[in-house]
């Protein structure tokens, strides 16, 4: 026990020594969390809009104010004539000119109709249709009250109704496709790294004409990691409540057994990819070719599975990633507990059996 | 017997490492496999320290045989592989406190046997191993190698790379060590150091081509061997290889050595041959044999 001890410390030593490796442990989930929260994201905040009102009376000013008290707008300029329209546009001042017809509410009593017209600049199309949605938003939800207010009957609308994340927060869907890869890269990548470093070196040669059990030195690699991977989970999850005021619904107990079970996956990969490289550039190319990519792409984080081809859909099957997604938001977003969630997480301990298993087996006691 | 191999042989791929090789080591004996880069020396180290399987043959180590008592040997013996492994990112002290806790002991434990070798880079020890001198390095990972009082000491090269005055220490350590009983095998490229084995194997392409004392190596060359010294060193190499006696000729150092096919050679005649050659400050001098030039004699 003491062997195995001492042989942690010193792993602690080379995890603490090797600023590169610190900073992938600790730098890389703030920084990812952070560009997916904030960079990347399909949230439009205070977009620049001009108006077009031809018919400038009541109705399209009481519109226009409710667009301009909404915080996703601000309206920039009032502009006078069609032409315009394309200068305002060219100079990159807005991203929507909103046209309002002529004699709106005449139209709008008298015809029971009026038109309104969205105009966006779509060299960034995710941004425009979502400009066109919120717009579209606010005028459906003013003509819900004139509704009321005169009574009229079998007005046909559209509903739509965003269950789980009703404000279409897009940093909620990142932060289990984010938590998973961070989980992933930590835990296989550094451990198959740690490893193989061993190899390179020529340590690895002492180590094996030690007295020291080839399974002592695999779990004393794997212990320090499992560590360093539950606070980086808990990073995570602390990140994404207080900066991105994410509820998680789910219990946090069950959350952190998940996150244990699916770091051992991860880990077990690591070692199995560590007994079949030489070298620590081979360890990481494997990592990042055979598990990030994947994980990345098939996995449901970024695109989602249902929308892909079938043999791809058969293939993201064997990617743990994908069931750790659907626990984590499970968990994270709807609050089940382990009643809805048991499949995903006996398909996960199944794999993570098969690759202990199976690196055990090809965990090489000699030099051969 | 401390060390037996009977009849190894391994192959690689392509390559036949070790082609048959026997010898023994008695206990408590300094026993040198001498032999050129890719002889096969790392091979031997590696079946001997249980790393790797010969094809054919049997090996016993400190009365162990390596492939079903492996274990046992894995406490018994200290091994310092060819190129330098230990922590880098690790200090000296930490490195030594390492090793000496996977055997199972302390460095309180056995300073003893380390002292003479560790007092010399002890006020290093809050350096980290990168940062260590070559030959600092080397006594670092002797010490490591020997925390745990191995019965066997495996060392694999172990003053490739270092500087000639570490070089004689470690020697004069390894010395020291055999008189505390420890069996020590090691290997070298560098001829100079056979001589301070108690025996040597001499070891080319996978096969041993003689095992005995230096002394006894050396007694047995069959000829006299000449010094041969002139300004233009490159082309007195050629005149000797063109000259119709000549035995061997090589470089040696800032000689050439020469040895004559007959048994009556008289340095007079070369030495007028030579000045016919337009050769300048020609030296015709007698000196002692070497292993080397039996390595030359033996490798033809």
């Amino acid at each position: 026990m003491k062997r195995f001890i001492g042989f942690i410390k010193k792993e602690f030593y080379h995890i603490f020594r090797d600023k590169r490796s610190l900073f992938i442990l600790f730098g890389m989930p703030v920084a990812q969390i952070l560009l997916f929260g904030f960079a990347i994201t399909n949230e439009i905040n205070n977009v620049d809009i001009a108006i077009f009102d031809k018919s400038n009376d009541a109705t399209t000013q009481e519109i226009i104010h409710k667009i301009s008290a909404s915080k996703y707008f601000s309206i920039k300029q009032h502009i006078t004539n069609e032409a315009e329209i394309e200068t305002v546009f060219q100079k990159g001042k807005v991203l929507a000119v909103l046209v309002f017809e002529k004699d709106f509410k005449k139209n709008l009593t008298k015809e029971n109709s009026a038109k309104v017209h969205i105009i966006t600049d779509a060299t960034d199309p995710n941004t425009a249709n979502s400009i066109t949605n919120y717009i579209s938003a606010i005028i459906g939800s003013y003509k819900m009250e004139i509704n009321k207010n005169v009574n009229l009957e079998y007005q046909i609308e559209t509903k739509s109704r965003m269950v789980y994340n009703p404000e279409l927060k897009s940093v909620f869907m990142f932060v289990p496709g984010v938590m998973t890869i961070i989980l992933m890269l930590v835990s296989a990548m550094m451990t198959s790294i740690s490893i193989t470093r061993e190899k390179e070196l020529g340590t690895m040669e002492i180590l094996l004409v030690s007295p020291l059990k080839p399974f002592q030195v695999i779990v004393g690699k794997v212990i320090p990691y499992i560590f360093l991977s539950i606070i980086n989970a808990i990073v995570i999850v602390l990140l994404s409540i207080f900066i991105f005021k994410m509820p998680i619904q789910g219990s946090l107990f069950l959350l952190a057994l998940e996150s244990v079970l699916f770091i051992i996956t991860s880990l077990s990969l690591g070692i199995l990819i560590s007994t079949v490289s030489a070298t620590q550039q081979t360890a990481m190319m494997i990592s990042l070719m055979g598990l990030m990519l994947p994980t990345i792409l098939l996995s449901g984080f970024i695109f989602p599975i249902s929308s892909m081809p079938l043999p791809l859909q058969i293939i993201s099957n064997i990617i743990p990633a994908k069931w750790f997604i659907i626990i984590l938001k499970g968990i994270m977003l709807k609050g089940v507990g382990l009643a809805f969630i048991w499949k995903e997480t006996l398909i996960l301990a199944g794999m993570t059996l098969f690759f202990i298993a199976l690196s055990i087996k090809k965990y090489k006691i000699r030099l051969e | 017997m401390s060390i037996s191999l009977q009849h190894i042989s391994k192959s690689f791929k392509t390559v036949n490492a070790v082609n048959d090789v026997s010898f023994e080591v008695k206990e408590g004996e300094l026993f040198g496999l001498i032999g050129p880069d890719g002889a096969g020396k790392t091979t031997i180290f590696r079946i001997l320290t249980t790393l790797l399987f010969a094809d054919k043959g049997t090996v016993t180590v400190a009365g162990f045989d390596v492939v079903d008592d492996y274990k046992e040997i894995r406490n018994h013996v200290g091994y310092m592989p060819g190129k330098f492994s230990l922590y880098q990112d690790l200090t000296v002290e930490e490195n030594l406190d390492f090793f000496a806790t996977i055997f199972g002991t302390t460095i309180e434990e056995n300073y003893e046997l380390i002292k003479d070798i560790y007092v010399q880079i002890e006020p290093f020890k809050n350096r980290r191993a990168g940062a260590l001198s070559g030959g600092m390095k080397q006594k670092l990972a002797l010490s490591c190698a020997l925390i745990h009082k191995p019965k066997v000491l495996f060392l694999d090269e172990p003053t490739t790379g270092v500087d000639p005055v570490s070089r004689k220490e470690f020697w004069e350590m390894l010395k020291r060590l055999q008189q505390k009983g420890i069996t020590i095998l090691v290997s070298t490229p560098y001829m100079d150091e056979a001589e301070l084995c108690d025996r040597i194997a001499l070891i080319q392409h996978g096969k041993i081509l003689q095992i005995d004392t230096p002394q006894e190596i050396i007694k047995h060359y069959p000829k006299k061997i000449f010094d041969v010294k002139a300004d233009n060193m490159y082309r007195l190499l050629e005149s000797l290889k063109s000259y119709e006696h000549h035995y061997s000729v090589y470089p040696f150092g800032e000689f050439v050595h020469y040895t004559d096919k007959r048994e009556d050679f008289n340095p007079q005649e070369l030495q007028q041959y030579l000045e016919a050659k337009n050769h300048q400050n020609i030296k015709i001098e007698i000196t002692k044999t070497t292993i080397e030039d039996t390595f030359m004699e033996l490798a033809k």
